[in-house]
């Protein structure tokens, strides 16, 4: 066990104590560097710049000595490196940009600088996010903080090791089909994937257009307010932005529900299970955990509801069609031209193309650009894309119709705890199957969350999804945040080998 | 429908990815095994459903946003070519296009 | 096949002749149409490329209101629809000059969708109709046969042994209008006739510089042959020609190697050619069979385009008026002939000196005809369109013209004079040259009754009928006058006294 330290607090307990001058923005720094150095095993970071973040903190702290505030002033973060930054390398995981630096900060990067974080560099990921346990990193594996030798989850498995093993307070992440999702609930950690269009993504590295967003990774309800709220709101550079301002939602957290109660804070709040979401295949552990923390959710005043969304499992062939197909044109621009991995051996234009690439991508990254390229393919655009288009729309249609009867859905982010590293690797279609859960919400461009609920097999953590409607994310938000007032699964931390001082 | 190894040379080069022998057998049964999840989905009955190309637009009519004619790009060529493998005098070089 | 006029177009060698054309306008935004970088031409390489123009990891389109502006105009000007709501689409395929791997264009719903160009060929009057016109960005440029000397850049390890092509991505998202016709016309005159006029609607406009040197107005002919009544014959395609006279050449020159094939016994295959301006012929250019496998899908990043009815209200109230109405009121309001009509609006700015200058003068045929002739060859030998004699200016010429003060040899003398800058008052020019005609009827018959009495041979030669004899005795009555006689009326006064 690690003695008690600053790593301990969360955002806005550290923001607390920051504000209080109980310890410095370049104290918490320094100490979060160290604990990046001890745990380097885990392998959540591609990059740290140790002197760029104590420049920050020093800056912020002298900030604060004239006067500025902020919740988020001199509070250590690092981002996923899917977001663009200037002050560091961007490799989305892959060797095609290693190296690579951009001449632009991402929004949200930008954002949060703004509100005064320190970044400390950047988080390891599946290669331009496609994956399920960060093992498609170029670069090299994350561990998962609870049990060393099993995946943390993906793709944004470097941000949710890290702020599992306190190395970090929150992280950014971006969640396609369940990329924060899923990492939060194996790493045992709140994440949160708002509404498509509330965080720009303009400086996010595209995978799937119409899918990506940005989210946080931190350890309550609380902190994701904090975060979120900094990073969300309209960019004009980003026409998928929802024209939407900027939303405190820390400030709605402390509002009630009408009718409630400090005993039953989610009053008349109606919890909406689907029955395809607890199939035979959900592994029992995790069932027993979420049951128990629905029942909790019920002790605290929810009603719980039974609804359908009977085209749960169609989700798996409509996501891996219509995301390798937006992901195939997405990574056209990797040519070896303007930037990224240029082979060195070639004879002509087109063998440089297809040397740079070839020698560029790995192999689940070809993998879906040959799947996306065939569905829009001539001659199948119609039966595949369109068709998986299409399906989209009933599955949104579904959402909403469930939603007449129910203000969350909620059920598993996965169908198993996290799986031991290397055990899923040669299986791309079982990886696909794992993440039945987490596409349909995103198919639909609504916002999820994943909340610790528990443990399964093996002492591994599991979360508990809460889906809401479009631009709910206060409403999810408030009931993570009444179920970690009254439990502390979230407070758990993993019983990591802390290094000899 | 089943892939070919004709189908997965010609959607290599189409992507311009080259693909060794053994990757190429192994990209057929990989993508076999997906499209045969995939059946289950062409089943689906979906004639006078309009597709959902983006989530912005399940919510309300989504359209385009126009920005004003006017010129807010002031361009840092060194700060955008940093990380070019190949540029002389501000070009980027390609190995020579043939016509 | 369609019912406009002026359809009967000759056989070649006992072909029909069928072309379509598509042109790519340059729109003459500030800015690119998804990025806002500047579309100013001749800067130096990348230094109007901007993260978005250059497709840097994470940078996303963002549209130019202006560049679907001048679609709209385009589509009221052409009678056409503009589609309340279009699509943006992704044409994926992979070129140096093109960042992204794709090209951000419109497929299946494009902004403009038929209307019809008119024009003459000659003094027929021809109608062409459009399927379609869209917006798209335009691609960088391709430098060729870079050597290999010189820097190529530090960390490159480059064991490459050729010659370099260098990419300069300024054009790179330049918003373009790519108008497509139906395969309407029937002959290499006829097609030119359209681009002429197409380029006139869109300079007029106001949507196009129409600069073809720069690149800014490229059209693409689409040609085919084939024997009266069968079905179209397989087209070519020749791409990229950027001048009327090569237009002209490059469709004659495919027209006949398409009718000695297939008399040869083969047939075309579709390709795409390209025009050898130095040996007047179009070869094939080397096709991969599926580079042209573009697997359109929307574009995620674009929400749809929607123009509204206000929108286009607002733009059809502020469109000029058109060139087609103006020449047709230049006929009914001056009297002009359909073709000077025509030959008065082939710019805006023409138009505009020529109707003040008519209504200056009152002289609307003398002023078309002044254009057409003395400032159009001053334009021509200055390569410029500057007409550089204010419109009041040259009515005051004209109406001296008119009035008899100074003959036609006079007026032309003074054109140049004011041209030149040699002073702008046409009445003190008249004095101090001395060109006023000779207005004083009883010297004007002293002087021709000394022609006829000194010259009587050239006199006995006309009444012979030697109508170059009359030349002579008016050239003889001009010198003794010092050219202030005015040649039509020694003309009718010799007719008169020699009967």
């Amino acid at each position: 066990m690690s003695d008690p330290g600053p790593h301990d607090l969360g955002v806005a307990a550290l923001g607390r104590a920051l504000a209080a001058r109980e310890l410095s923005s370049v104290e918490v720094t320094s100490h979060l560097l160290d604990r990046f150095v001890g745990h380097e095993r885990l392998g959540a970071a591609l990059s740290i710049d140790r002197e760029g973040a104590l420049a920050q903190a020093a800056d912020a702290d002298r900030r604060r000595g004239t006067g500025a505030a902020g919740p988020l002033l001199g509070i250590p973060i690092a981002h996923k490196d899917i977001f663009v930054t200037r002050a560091h390398p961007t490799t989305a995981g892959s060797s095609m940009l290693a190296g690579y630096r951009s001449p632009f900060d991402a929004t949200v990067v930008e954002r949060l600088a703004e509100a005064g974080t320190v970044t400390l560099g950047k988080l390891n990921c599946d290669e331009f996010a496609m994956g399920s346990s960060t093992e498609n990193s170029a670069f090299h594996l994350t561990r998962n903080p609870w049990d060393e030798s099993r995946v943390p989850g993906g793709s944004s498995g470097g941000s949710a090791a890290a702020v599992a093993a306190r190395l970090l307070p929150a992280a950014t992440g971006t969640d396609t089909g369940g990329s924060i999702r899923q990492p939060a609930s194996f790493c045992g950690i709140t994440g949160i994937k708002p509404t498509y269009g509330v965080c720009s993504r303009y400086g996010m590295i595209a995978f799937a257009s119409s899918l990506d967003q940005a989210g946080v990774l931190a350890r309550s309800a609380e902190d994701c307010a904090l975060v979120l709220g900094a990073m969300s709101g309209f960019d004009p550079r980003d026409s998928t932005s929802a024209e939407r301002p900027a939303q405190d939602f820390h400030a709605e957290l402390a509002k009630g529900r009408a009718g409630a109660s400090a005993a039953k804070p989610l009053q008349g709040l109606r919890i909406g299970l689907p029955k395809e979401f607890f199939p035979a295949a959900l592994a029992g552990d995790v069932e027993a955990a979420l049951r128990a923390a629905l029942a909790e959710m019920a002790r605290l005043g929810a009603t719980l509801v039974d609804v359908e969304l009977p085209r749960t499992e169609l989700s798996i062939p409509v996501y891996y069609l219509i995301a390798p197909a937006e992901a195939s044109s997405n990574l056209s621009r990797f040519d070896g031209v303007r930037y990224g991995h240029r082979a060195e051996h070639y004879e002509d234009l087109q063998s440089m193309y297809r040397a740079s690439r070839s020698e560029g991508f790995g192999a689940e990254v070809k993998r879906r650009i040959m799947i996306g390229t065939y569905v829009l393919s001539h001659g199948y655009y119609d039966a595949y894309y369109l068709q998986a288009q299409k399906l989209r729309r009933m599955i949104a249609d579904d959402f909403q119709a469930c939603f007449q009867r129910c203000d969350v859905i909620a059920g598993p982010v996965a169908p198993t705890v996290a799986w031991p590293l290397g055990a899923q690797s040669d299986d791309p279609v079982a990886n696909y199957l794992a993440d039945i859960f987490t596409l349909p919400a995103s198919l639909a461009g609504l916002p999820g969350m994943s909340i610790p609920a528990g443990f399964g097999a093996a002492g591994m953590p599991v979360g508990l999804q809460l889906v809401g409607n479009y631009f709910a994310e206060g409403t999810l938000l408030h009931a993570a945040h009444a179920f970690q007032g009254a439990t502390d699964w979230h407070t758990r931390t993993p019983p990591l080998a802390e290094p000899r001082r | 429908m089943a892939l070919t190894p004709f189908d997965v040379r010609r959607i290599a080069e189409l992507a311009r990815l080259d693909l060794g022998a053994d990757e190429q057998a192994r990209m057929l049964d990989q993508l076999n095994a997906f499209f045969r999840i995939v059946e289950q989905m062409s089943a689906v009955e979906t004639s006078g459903v309009e597709p959902l190309y983006t989530p912005l637009a399940a919510v309300q009519e989504a359209h385009l946003r126009l920005r004003p004619d006017e010129v807010t790009e002031v361009v840092d060529r060194d700060a955008n070519q940093q990380s070019a493998p190949a540029t002389r005098d501000g070009l980027y070089l390609v190995p020579k296009v043939i016509e | 096949m369609n019912g406009a006029p002026g359809r009967a177009a000759a056989l070649m060698r006992g072909f029909e002749v069928v072309i379509g054309i598509e042109t790519h306008a340059q729109l003459s935004t500030l800015s690119k149409i998804f990025s806002g970088a500047s579309t100013a031409f001749g800067a130096a390489p990348n230094t109007q490329a901007s993260p978005v123009d250059l497709a840097l990891p994470g940078t996303l389109p963002v549209a130019n209101g202006g560049a679907v502006e001048r679609a709209i105009r385009f589509g009221l000007a052409v009678g056409a629809t503009i589609a309340p709501v279009s699509i943006f689409a992704r044409k994926n395929y992979f070129y140096p000059d093109l960042p992204k791997g794709y090209q951000i264009s419109q497929y299946e719903t494009p902004v403009v969708q038929g209307g019809a160009v008119e024009f003459f060929v000659g003094d027929v009057p021809h109608r062409v109709n459009l399927t379609r016109a869209h917006l798209e960005e335009d691609a960088g440029k391709s430098l060729h046969g870079v050597g290999r000397e010189g820097e190529a850049g530090a960390g490159a390890p480059l064991d490459f042994q050729g010659d370099w092509t260098a990419i300069d991505l300024n054009r790179a998202g330049t918003p373009l209008l790519e108008i497509v016709t139906e395969p309407d016309m029937r002959s290499s005159a006829e097609a030119v006739e359209y681009a002429r006029a197409l380029h006139t609607l869109v300079v007029w406009l106001g949507i196009c510089d129409g600069n073809m040197q720069e690149g800014s107005f490229r059209c693409d002919a689409n040609v085919s042959v084939r024997r009266p009544g069968a079905p179209f014959g397989t087209r070519r395609e020749i791409k990229n020609l950027n001048s009327f006279r090569f237009m002209q050449q490059a469709i004659d020159y495919e027209v006949q190697w398409q009718i000695d094939l297939i008399e040869d016994g083969g047939s075309v295959r579709q390709a795409t050619v390209l025009f050898d301006a130095e040996h007047g012929e179009t070869r094939a250019m080397r096709s991969k069979e599926d580079a042209h496998d573009y697997r359109y899908f929307p574009d995620p990043d674009l929400p749809p385009l929607a123009i509204d009815a206000e929108w286009i209200e607002r733009v059809r109230a502020a469109m000029p008026e058109l060139p087609r109405d103006r020449a047709r009121r230049f006929q009914s309001q001056y009297s002009l002939s359909a073709y000077d009509a025509t030959a008065m609006t082939p710019s805006l700015r023409t138009a505009d000196y020529f109707e003040s200058v008519a209504a200056a003068s009152h002289e609307p045929k003398l002023a078309a005809n002044w254009i057409m002739g003395e400032v159009t060859r001053r334009l021509n030998a200055a390569g410029s369109d500057d007409i550089a004699i204010a419109p009041a200016t040259l009515a005051a010429l004209i109406a001296r013209v008119a009035d008899r003060t100074i003959s036609n040899a006079a007026a032309k003398q003074l054109f140049d004079a004011l041209w030149d800058g040699e002073g702008s008052d046409v009445d003190a020019l008249i004095d101090s040259r001395g060109l006023r005609q000779m207005r004083d009827a009883g010297a004007l018959e002293r002087i021709v009754d000394e022609v006829i009495a000194a010259n009587k041979k050239s006199v006995d030669e006309f009444l012979a009928g030697k109508e170059r004899a009359f030349n002579a005795l008016v050239g003889q009555a001009m010198k003794a006058s010092g050219g202030k006689a005015d040649p039509g009326e020694v003309g009718a006064l010799l007719r008169k006294k020699l009967g």
